[in-house]
Order: C-alpha cells, then structure tokens, then sequence
C-alpha cells in the first residue's frame, strides 16, 4: 500500500511561505543591510522598504494611517502586548479584563497571568456554535473592566465572532476592545475603523508570509506600556532593530491578500461545504463543530463518536493526509481542547474531533480524496472501540 | 512521535476483537480521559487460551492493548500478573512521555480481567 500522496490541510498550524513573498524577500538581507534607524542611505532605504510594508499592512485592515501598526516578532508578541500593555499601562481605568472560553492560548495565558499581579479575569461564556455571548458580556462589564479582548474568528471551530456588535457593546461602557485576528487575517476582510477595534493581533505566517513576523494595530491614542524597553523603535513599543526581510514579506503577504482575498475566499468556501458534507453525509454519528456559514473559509472542524482523534489522524498521515485533532492526546496536556469544550461539547465527544484546515494550494480533487478515505478509517476504528453500539458492528 | 513497532502495532493489531463467552473480562480507562480498554481472556489448565481486546483511545492505547494481548497469550495466570506496564512500553521500543501514564493502561487491564476470573471460579465454587 505505497502511498506517495502528500495532502496537507493543517493551515491553521502553518502555512507555505507564498513564492512571490519569497520573491519580495530576497534582496532584502543584500540590499536593505542598514539600520532603519541610521541618516545614511543605507539606512533609509531600510527605512523605506519598512514603511512600505507598514503601508500594505495598514491597508489590508483599513487602518487610519500606518503609524498606528507595530511590526512584533508574531501573534504571540501581539497578544501579550496589546494584553499586558493595556492592562499596566491603565490602571488607573481599572483592573477587570474581560474575555471569552474560546480564546488561544496566548490570549488564556498573559489574562491569566495578569490576575497574579491585581488584575481581576472574567470568561465570557460561547453558546453551542462558539458565539459570545453578548448578554453576559453587557452583564459582565462593569464600570472597572479596562479591556475586552475577543478573537476574530476562531482557529479550531471557525466561528467568526460578531465583532461590531461586541465592539458597541464594550464601547458603550468605555472599555477598550482587543481583537486577535490571527486565524481570520488574510481570509476574511477586516476594516478595524468600521468594526470599532482599538486593537487588532495579525500574523505573517497566517497569510502566507514568513514566520517570526506579527503586528499589533493600535489606534491612536491608545495607551500600551512596552514590553521590551530599549532604543525606542515602533513608536517606542518594541524596542529592537526592526526584522527589514520579515516585515517586507509580511507586507508582501498583506498585499496579496488584499487582492486575492474574496476569489480565494469563494474558493475556500466551495472546498470547505464539498469537505464537510463528504466527511459528514455516509458515516452514522457525525457532527459538525461550529456553525454552518459564519464560519471562516477554510475550516472543516467535524467529530465522530466513539472514537479518538489521534488514531484518526494517525490513519489520515498513513495515506498522506496532514489534519489535527481536538482531542488531549495530541497535546501536551491530557485534557481536551478547552475550546471544544466550551461549546458544550463532553469530553468523549470533544476527543473525537478532526479539524482539516485548508489552503490555497488544496483542490477539489485532494478534497475528495480525503472524503474517500474517511469512512473506512472511521469503521476500523469504531470495530476498535469498545464504546460502538452494536447497531454499528457488522 | 512514535516508535515502528509503536505504528505497526497500531496499523495490524493483534488479537482484536471480543471472546462472547469470556473467563474473565477487565475494562480500565474511561471515554472522559480519552482512553479506554476492554481485554478478555478464556483460561485452560491456568493458561491464557485465548485473550482479546477493544480500545477507544490514541495510537498508543491500540498499540499497548495489541501488545499486551502478544506477550500474555500462552502464559500462565502468575506470569501474566507480573507483566508491566513498563514491560509493555520496552517491548513496543519506549512510547513518548506524556503517553507513558494516560494510554499505557494495557497491563492494568489484562491485570482486571485475570481478577475477574479468579472472582468467578470463587462464586463458581460456592
């Protein structure tokens, strides 16, 4: 059984640098070797490739002028600044943040940090499709709360969350409102005037850029304490000699973005509703995670009952699928996916989980490959497992 | 992530399935955890005829459980009680860390299913 098919539809995880950033990159190192920061050509041209990709970054957005976004080292970076930065740098406004049970974990984690140094956290509740809850949060932000951060779309289930509502709603009790946008960028259009964002999480790599490159959107302002103190470069939020490369293919990215956003998206979605009713229409005890149209693009987020994910994934990469999984044993952690979980999901059915997310290289023909290969590797599986009913054994 | 031996267990498990009419019968595990085993067993002359299993779980749990099933078969009720779970990991060529206490249940299972005989020769003998 030689399977020499490669398919991967792990694009949440990671994505192919795009060979026109890779293009754009080049001569980066060889001919923009200045200091951004230094009066000499050299230096200017630096300077100039940055800016220009600081542009294209602004416009994918919307952004009001480019000065209000900051080049960081990824989404990670952007979170924890916008986070721990808003947070210190306005005490004075108060100390409750507010956020949702399907944040990633580098929103869960500086939140929760936070509440170690005097901050108070409060976890806004999602119903079954992962959708805030808009009254708890209008019940939860009391006169104190100082930000309010949301992701834009979520990675693992694709639900996109209803920003401008959220956004009136934190707006009306001034608080500041944080968006990661770090699965949506790149595949849904983003306008962070329209939609009220005071601050947005975007990754390179998440848009087919380089990794090792982010950006946090800050509205003008906003006040954000540093996290790294030193020679005052982006406006003084991140100090360090700006990454030339990083930031150009980043901006690269952005623009192709903007250009191919809404036919690639078509595409995407055409791909993703093929997928989900392959993976879903011939295997019994099948289910959707997330819901059936606001949800991103590219994701194809399914369980199946009794049984896990991993030994799922581990047949898929047996015939050459690259997938991921919901479920704990994948992780470094035993418990399941705290994201599956607060949809409501138990954890038998949460460990069940598949998510293949796609990219712009997948076609319609490793669509249906996949879809071909499902229904024997879930029935194996289940003759496997002691918790199939008996209507299921043949 | 995982040993060949670990994927070849995994791809052509042995001894899989149920014995309907089962000596002893051990479960361990729970579908909350995301693992879960059944082995069972049919005893003649205090040997292990015949032995069976079903899994819900990871790669590892299907390769244990497969595993588990190769070395006690043939052996008898006292030996099978000595098999580990590190005897199981060893034969397999080591499993990843964070596997070693949540999916290597296999012993611990095979080890219920011999108590459980042993549970019902005494009810038999009463």
């Amino acid at each position: 059984m030689p399977t020499a098919r490669r398919i991967y539809m792990d694009h949440s995880a990671g994505k192919p640098v795009d060979p026109q950033v890779t293009e754009a990159m080049q001569p980066c190192d060889q001919s923009f070797y200045g200091n951004p920061s230094s009066l000499h050509q050299f230096g200017q041209e630096a300077r100039q490739a940055l800016e220009e990709a600081r542009t294209k970054v602004a416009e994918l957005i919307n952004a009001e002028r480019k000065e209000t976004i900051i080049f960081t080292s990824g989404a990670t970076e952007s979170n924890n600044l916008a986070i721990k930065g808003v947070a210190y740098r306005n005490k004075d406004r108060g100390n409750r943040i507010i956020t949702s049970s399907v944040e990633h974990m580098s929103v869960v984690n500086p939140v929760k940090y936070l509440t170690t140094k005097g901050f108070e956290a409060v976890l806004v509740p999602v119903d079954q499709y992962g959708f805030v809850s808009l009254k708890e949060l209008g019940k939860e932000l009391a006169e104190k709360t100082v930000l309010v951060s949301i992701v834009y779309a979520n990675g693992e289930i694709g639900t996109i969350e209803p920003i401008k509502e959220i956004s009136q709603i934190v707006h009306s009790k001034n608080a500041y409102l944080h968006v990661d946008a770090t699965a949506a960028n790149g595949q849904v259009p983003i306008d962070v005037q329209s939609e009220g964002i005071d601050l947005l999480t975007l990754s390179s790599n998440d848009m087919y850029g380089p990794r090792g490159v982010g950006a946090l959107y800050v509205k003008d302002g906003i006040r954000v304490e540093p996290m790294f103190h030193g020679g005052g470069q982006e406006r003084g939020l991140r100090s360090g000699t700006e990454n030339a490369a990083g930031t150009v293919g980043f901006g690269k990215a952005a623009e192709i973005a903007r250009k191919e956003m809404q036919t690639e998206s078509e595409r995407l979605i055409r791909l993703r509703d093929r997928l989900i009713k392959g993976l879903l229409q011939p295997i019994p005890y099948s289910f959707l995670n997330g819901h059936q149209t606001r949800r991103l693009p590219n994701n194809a987020s399914v369980r199946y009952s009794f049984i896990e994910g991993e030994s799922m994934l581990l047949s898929l990469d047996m015939m050459g699928v690259a997938a991921s999984s919901g479920s704990a044993c994948t992780a470094k952690t035993l418990e399941p996916s705290h994201v599956l979980l607060a949809i409501g999901l138990k954890h038998e059915e949460a460990h069940g989980s598949l998510m293949f997310t796609l990219g712009k290289q997948n076609s319609e023909e490793e669509v249906d490959y996949v879809i071909n290969l499902m229904p024997d590797i879930v029935k194996r599986l289940r003759a496997m497992s002691p918790l199939t009913p008996k209507e299921l054994k043949q | 992530m995982y040993t060949e031996k670990v994927m070849e267990h995994f791809k052509n498990p042995r001894n899989m399935g149920e014995i309907p009419d089962a000596d002893g019968v051990g479960t361990v595990g729970n579908p909350v955890c995301g693992d879960m085993m059944t082995i069972y067993i049919k005893v003649k002359d205090n040997h292990l005829e015949e032995i069976k299993f079903k899994t819900f779980g990871c790669g590892a749990a299907i390769a244990t459980s497969s595993m588990v099933t190769e070395i006690a078969k043939g052996k008898t009720l006292g030996e099978a009680m000595k098999i580990t779970r590190a005897n199981v990991a060893d034969s397999l060529g080591g499993l990843p860390p964070v596997k070693m206490h949540c999916s290597n249940l296999a012993a611990d299972a095979l080890h219920a299913a011999i108590e459980d005989y042993h549970k019902r020769q005494k009810e038999v003998k009463k």
